[in-house]
Parts: structure tokens; C-alpha cells; sequence
């Protein structure tokens, strides 16, 4: 365990236009734990997510404040290099959405545009270690060339991941990885991940409150925007501080 | 009686029988009772019936009666002096009919001048025959519907059922149109062809149509050279100017713009797609051509034609700009956004983006616009007729003159045309070839449009 979180967010307000999605989230993101954030739809966990590499970026109506640092350096800083920032910090989207490719120019899509692999070689090394880390190798290895859009939903996410892992990210956002998948696809994932946490800081958005439970270290509870309870997973589920998380988790609400 | 008398008659017994069964109707719904029809469903049911009856036995007998009174005119004795069946004897009785209904006023042929009042009789006839028997059937389709004005009629559903069958008939008048413009063009086609090898004509490599070998007409109607200067001129220099700008304005639009620009932006794109294609025309006459062959004398090239390939190439291509861009806009906008997300998560910039994950996976939809593109291209005949030339060369040099097939079919049926020499019979022939191209084209784009998206859906 390293002294100083991964990333750190301070006072992270979030805007939509005239609506405020985000109000006054403070976290820290560690190595080595993969942190969940609960709550209901709609509460802005996905959104706080996203800020973390900054793809809201792409919403033009997005407006972003507060203070976020990865490895204290602040990522909304002017001479803060976009494509450089979501190189380090990779994100897994709730529904796959591998690119219309072959599964091998899936994963060596990222190492191919920062330029990561040397040679033909060096590129198929990364694209096997990547998959052997998604846990996809051996499902895929006869059929590299086949389109990663003929996979099954649960390797489809897995390929994401191996993509997302390729460029070797220091950070890796997950947004509801398993939304979208049955429970043995899910089961696969769940494991993957804590395979991933030796290597890599991890954030994980989920609905699913078992799920926060078996894969987290620290889970953070939303609530209408505002971060409601952060602290140790075990804490959270057997001892609340707060009566709106027990209520949440207890199925009060929600 | 005139067709708008008899019209305004059955619209009027139409309206009275909407009123008499919606009264009627009316009258049964005293009770807090609920029924399936409504009064004014009794109404349309048989104000329908009192209308479509007519209306059918009217389009069957404008088919039918011309033959029948003209029947009628050749029994009589006086047209025992007609000539055999052929080309003579049909005009002199159309002539008789011009002169009956009073469309001619004089007779070129005299025996027209007998048969005309014989034709006014059996006319007048006919139109009695076919007024009594309109005013009948509506008559009695009203006096059949009404007998089913009862409470538990469910005139409701009748209605609709008939009404779907209104609009199927609508939507096979345009499909039955089609084909008998497509069987006129084959008919016409095949007595080119009766006339010319089909060889000949379409792997023949020499067109001037004006000096014709009457023993060997094929000689001189080669199609190449026209279907490569269709090919060059609308699927070569055409797309060369509309698929990069049109792409690349469609990228701009969907993925740069922001939607301030892209509001006021792309309905301008859309009104070049309004423009008259006549404007196009004199655009590319009078404005394009002299600068395209300045451009080329200045350049060295001294033979460069006023009327060259490029200058109606170039223009074509910015007339078809905003149909490939919108296209290109269209499938670029069916990728899912969760693609460009992915990709942007990876650290992948917008132009690696679009380039290596938008284009590829809009490409089929690309591709399928800009095969419609050309289909348009191909067809467009405006700016070929004013800034093509009329020479048929066959030549890849965009600074010569080119012709195209429909600027051909233009000239071939321009001026004195005579509808039995291969000359102008030609022109069908071209048209068909034409229509059967365009008709691949489309299909193909069709084909690959759907595939596309269905793979995202």
C-alpha cells in the first residue's frame, strides 16, 4: 500500500446547464483497492465517474469545478494533456461497446495510436498479456482475426477490459461493467477484477450492492448528488454512520 | 352530361346518404347502451358505398369505351371504305374523333370528315350508357349499405377495412405507373433493337446518330462512348469533388460543429440541394467551362475543349455534395456514441477517433450514399445538356469534350423526330440501358444501407 492515494477529488461540483448533478464530492481513488460508488439512479455517481478522466468532456454542456489530482497533479489544469490523461486513467463502459474490428485490432487499437509497441512483435505480446489479463486468451486465441462484435455480451466486456488494460493504465473506471451481462458473465468479471487490483487503482460504479460488496475495499454512497458516506466496504454494509445509507443498503429505498 | 355534372351528382347523393344514415344512427343511441359505431361511422360507410362503386365502374369503362365506340363506328357502313388495320386506318379514325369532340377543325382526310358524325353518336351514346349506369350503382351501393344501419352493425371496422383498401389502391397506382412506363420503354426498345443488333449497340465504340447507314445502322449507334462520358463525368470527376467534400463536411457537421454552427449550417448545405439543376446548367455553361478551359490554356493544354467533361463533372459534383454529405451524416450519426466514447476513453484524439472507428464502422452506410450518389449523377440530365458537349468522344482526358447518354436522349428526341427510324428509337434504348443501371445501383446501395443497419440495431 503506497502513502498517498492515486487520485484525490476535493470539493467536485458538477453542472448540466442550469442543473447541478454533482455537489461537493470529496474522494481519494487508492492503489491497489478498487473503491465502489452506490446509490440510486440518477444520484451521479456515473457523471462523478466521468470526471475522473474527463469525458465530460464531451457533453458541451458539462461544467465541471473543484479540484481533482492524479498523482497530485491536477487533471482540469490548462497544460493538462487530455489524451495523455485518459491514457492513464481507462475506462470500461456499462454496455460493451468493442469497436468494429477484429479482436486483435481491438486490443492493439490504444497501443497503436500512443505508439506503445515497437514492432509487429511487441504489439502481439501486448495484445496476448492484455487478453491473458481480461482472462479472454484462451477463448480467443484461435480466432484472433474474428470481429469482436461476434463475441458472447460477457467476453465482448472482457475485451474491453483487455482493451482498456493494453494501453497500461494507472487507473481503470468501471461504469456498471455488469449492467448489461447474465450472472455467470458477471461472476467472470467480478473475479477479473480482483485480479486487476494488484496492478491497478480501481473504481467501479454498480447498482448491484453484493456486487460493491465482494469487489470492494471502500465503497462510497451517493445520494441526489452529493457523496452521502465514504469508508471501508465492511463498514458501510455492517455499520452505517449514516440512517440514508442504511437505508439504502437495508432496501429502504432505492 | 359532363363528368363534373355527374361527379358533383354522386358527391351530392354521397352526402345525402352520410346525413340519412347518421340520423339514423343517431336515433338508435337513446339508451345509455354502448355500441361499436359511432353515427358518423354509419355515415362514411354508406356515403363510401355510394361513392366507390361509381368511381371503380368509371375507371374500368374511360379503359373500356374507346374501344367499344370506335367498334361501334366501324360497323357502320360508310367505313367499309377504311383501309386495312395499320398505321392509315388508326389515323384516320383518330382524325374522326379529333373532328367529333371537336378538337380539329378541319379534315385532312375526307373520309375522317364522314365517319366524325357516326363517332359524335356513338359517343353520346356510350357517355348515356355510362352516366345511367354510375348513377345505378351508386344508387344501389347506397341502398345496400343502408339496409345495414342496425345497432349492432359495426360500420366502424367496415370503414376502416375500406379505407385501407383507398389507400392500397393509391399506393398501387404509383407502383402499376412505374411498370408501364418500364413495359413502354421495353416496347420501344425492343423494336430499336429489331432494328439494330443488340451487339452493336451496346460493345459498338462509334456514335453519330445524325449520318445513319440504312443498311448498317448499328455502325454508327456504338453506346461506348456515351456510357464512358456518362461513367467519367458522373462517377468519376462528380464524386472525385462530392465524396471528399461531402465526407468531410458530414464529419465536420456530426462530430466537430458545435450545435450552434451545425443549426444554421446545415439547412444552408440543404438548400444547395434545392437549387434548380437549369441553374447548375448555365452555372457550369457559362461561368465553369470558360474558366476550366483558361485554367487549361494557361496551364500549356491548347486543345482544351469550352465544353469539357470537367467543368460538367465539377458542377455535378457540388450539386450532389449535400446528398452525400447528409447521407455520410446520417450513418455517421447510427454509430452508436457508446464507439466514439470508447475510443475517446482510450486517449485516442477526435481525428484518430473518426478516422479509425467512426468512418470504418459508418463506411457500409458511406459507401451505399455515395453509390445513390451516383446513381443521381448518372441521371442528371441539366448540367449535361447545357455544359456537356454533343460530340460523343471516347476519351479519359477531363480538358475534351464528353457526352452523356442523357444529354443524347435529349437530342435524339429534340426536333424533327420521326417515331420509326432507329435514330430516335435509340433514345429508348438508352433510357432502358440507363434504367437498368441505376436500377442495380440502388438496389446494391439499397441492400447494403439495410445490412448496415441492422448490424446495429
Amino acid at each position: 500500500m503506497t502513502d498517498s492515494p492515486k487520485m484525490t477529488a476535493r470539493h467536485v461540483n458538477v453542472h448540466y446547464g442550469p442543473k447541478q448533478a454533482i455537489a461537493d464530492v470529496s474522494i481519494d481513488i487508492e492503489q491497489d483497492r478498487v473503491v465502489a460508488f452506490i446509490g440510486p439512479s440518477g444520484c451521479g455517481k456515473s457523471t462523478f465517474l466521468r470526471t475522473l478522466n474527463r469525458m465530460n468532456d464531451t457533453v458541451p454542456s458539462a461544467r465541471v469545478e473543484g479540484d481533482i489530482r492524479l498523482d497530485g497533479q491536477d487533471i482540469y489544469a490548462p497544460e493538462m494533456d487530455v489524451v495523455q490523461l485518459r491514457a492513464r486513467v481507462g475506462m470500461v463502459f456499462q454496455k460493451p461497446n468493442p469497436f468494429p474490428k477484429s479482436i486483435y485490432e481491438n486490443v492493439a487499437y490504444g497501443p497503436r495510436i500512443h505508439g506503445l509497441a515497437a514492432s509487429k512483435a511487441d504489439l502481439d505480446a501486448v495484445v496476448e498479456r492484455s487478453l491473458t489479463r481480461a482472462g479472454l486468451w484462451n477463448e480467443v486465441k484461435d480466432r484472433l482475426s474474428d470481429s469482436g462484435t461476434a463475441l458472447s455480451g460477457g467476453q465482448q466486456q472482457r475485451l474491453c477490459i483487455a482493451r482498456a488494460i493494453a494501453v497500461d493504465p494507472e487507473v481503470i473506471l468501471m461504469d456498471e461493467p455488469c449492467s448489461a451481462l447474465d450472472p455467470i458473465a458477471t461472476a467472470k468479471i467480478e473475479e477479473l477484477i480482483h485480479e486487476l487490483r494488484g496492478r491497478y487503482a480501481i473504481a467501479i460504479v454498480t447498482h448491484n450492492m453484493q456486487q460493491a460488496a465482494r469487489v470492494s475495499q471502500r465503497t462510497a454512497f451517493f445520494h441526489l448528488g452529493t457523496l452521502v458516506e465514504y469508508g471501508a466496504t465492511s463498514d458501510i454494509f455492517t455499520n452505517p454512520r449514516q440512517e440514508r445509507t442504511k437505508d439504502y443498503i437495508t432496501g429502504r429505498y432505492g | 352530361m359532363s363528368a363534373l355534372a355527374l361527379a358533383l351528382i354522386v358527391a351530392g347523393l354521397a352526402l345525402i346518404g352520410w346525413l340519412v344514415a347518421r340520423a339514423r344512427a343517431a336515433a338508435f343511441r337513446n339508451g345509455s347502451q354502448r355500441f361499436s359505431s359511432l353515427p358518423g361511422h354509419h355515415g362514411w360507410y354508406v356515403a363510401l358505398w355510394v361513392i366507390v362503386p361509381p368511381l371503380a365502374f368509371l375507371a374500368i369503362w374511360s379503359a373500356v369505351s374507346p374501344a367499344l365506340v370506335t367498334e361501334a363506328v366501324v360497323a357502320q357502313p360508310a367505313a367499309a371504305a377504311l383501309p386495312p388495320p395499320g398505321f392509315d386506318r388508326a389515323s384516320i379514325l383518330s382524325e374522326a374523333r379529333a373532328l367529333a369532340e371537336g378538337r380539329a377543325y378541319g379534315a385532312f382526310n375526307d373520309l375522317s370528315a364522314r365517319l366524325a358524325p357516326f363517332y359524335a353518336v356513338a359517343q353520346a351514346r356510350y357517355d348515356w350508357i355510362a352516366t345511367a349506369a354510375a348513377l345505378l350503382l351508386a344508387f344501389a351501393g347506397g341502398g345496400f349499405a343502408f339496409t345495414h344501419v342496425r345497432p349492432d352493425f359495426r360500420a366502424r371496422t367496415r370503414v376502416e377495412r375500406i379505407v385501407m383498401g383507398l389507400l392500397l389502391a393509391a399506393s398501387l397506382i404509383a407502383i402499376l405507373t412505374t411498370i408501364g412506363i418500364v413495359a413502354s420503354l421495353l416496347y420501344e426498345a425492343a423494336r430499336f433493337f429489331r432494328m439494330v443488333p443488340i451487339g452493336d449497340f451496346l460493345f459498338g465504340t462509334h456514335w453519330s446518330p445524325q449520318v445513319l447507314d440504312a443498311r448498317d445502322p448499328g455502325a454508327n449507334l456504338g453506346a461506348v462512348p456515351l456510357f464512358w462520358g456518362t461513367f467519367f463525368i458522373g462517377a468519376v470527376i462528380a464524386m472525385a469533388v462530392a465524396i471528399p467534400f461531402g465526407l468531410m463536411s458530414a464529419v465536420y457537421l456530426t462530430q466537430y460543429a458545435a450545435p450552434s454552427v451545425r443549426r444554421w449550417m446545415k439547412p444552408i448545405l440543404e438548400v444547395l440541394a434545392g437549387v434548380p439543376t437549369v441553374v447548375y446548367g448555365y452555372f457550369a455553361a457559362l461561368t465553369v467551362a470558360p474558366a476550366v478551359r483558361d485554367v487549361a490554356v494557361s496551364l500549356g493544354v491548347t486543345w482544351a475543349s469550352s465544353e469539357s467533361a470537367l467543368a460538367a463533372g465539377l458542377v455535378m459534383g457540388v450539386m450532389i455534395i449535400p446528398f452525400v454529405s447528409s447521407m455520410a451524416d446520417d450513418s455517421l450519426n447510427a454509430v452508436p456514441s457508446a464507439m466514439r466514447d470508447g475510443s475517446l476513453a482510450m486517449g485516442a484524439t477526435s481525428s484518430e477517433t473518426i478516422r479509425k472507428v467512426m468512418i470504418p464502422a459508418a463506411l457500409p452506410g458511406v459507401v451505399g450514399g455515395v453509390l445513390l450518389a451516383i446513381s443521381r449523377a448518372i441521371g442528371e440530365t441539366m448540367i449535361v445538356v447545357m455544359a456537356a458537349s454533343g460530340v460523343a468522344t471516347l476519351t479519359a482526358n477531363p480538358f475534351a469534350s464528353a457526352t452523356t447518354v442523357t444529354r443524347q436522349i435529349v437530342d435524339l428526341l429534340t426536333g424533327e423526330a420521326e417515331f420509326d427510324s432507329p435514330k430516335t428509337l435509340a433514345a429508348f434504348a438508352l433510357g432502358l440501358t440507363l434504367f437498368i443501371v441505376t436500377l442495380l445501383l440502388n438496389i446494391v446501395a439499397l441492400t447494403v444501407v439495410k445490412r448496415y443497419r441492422e448490424a446495429y440495431e
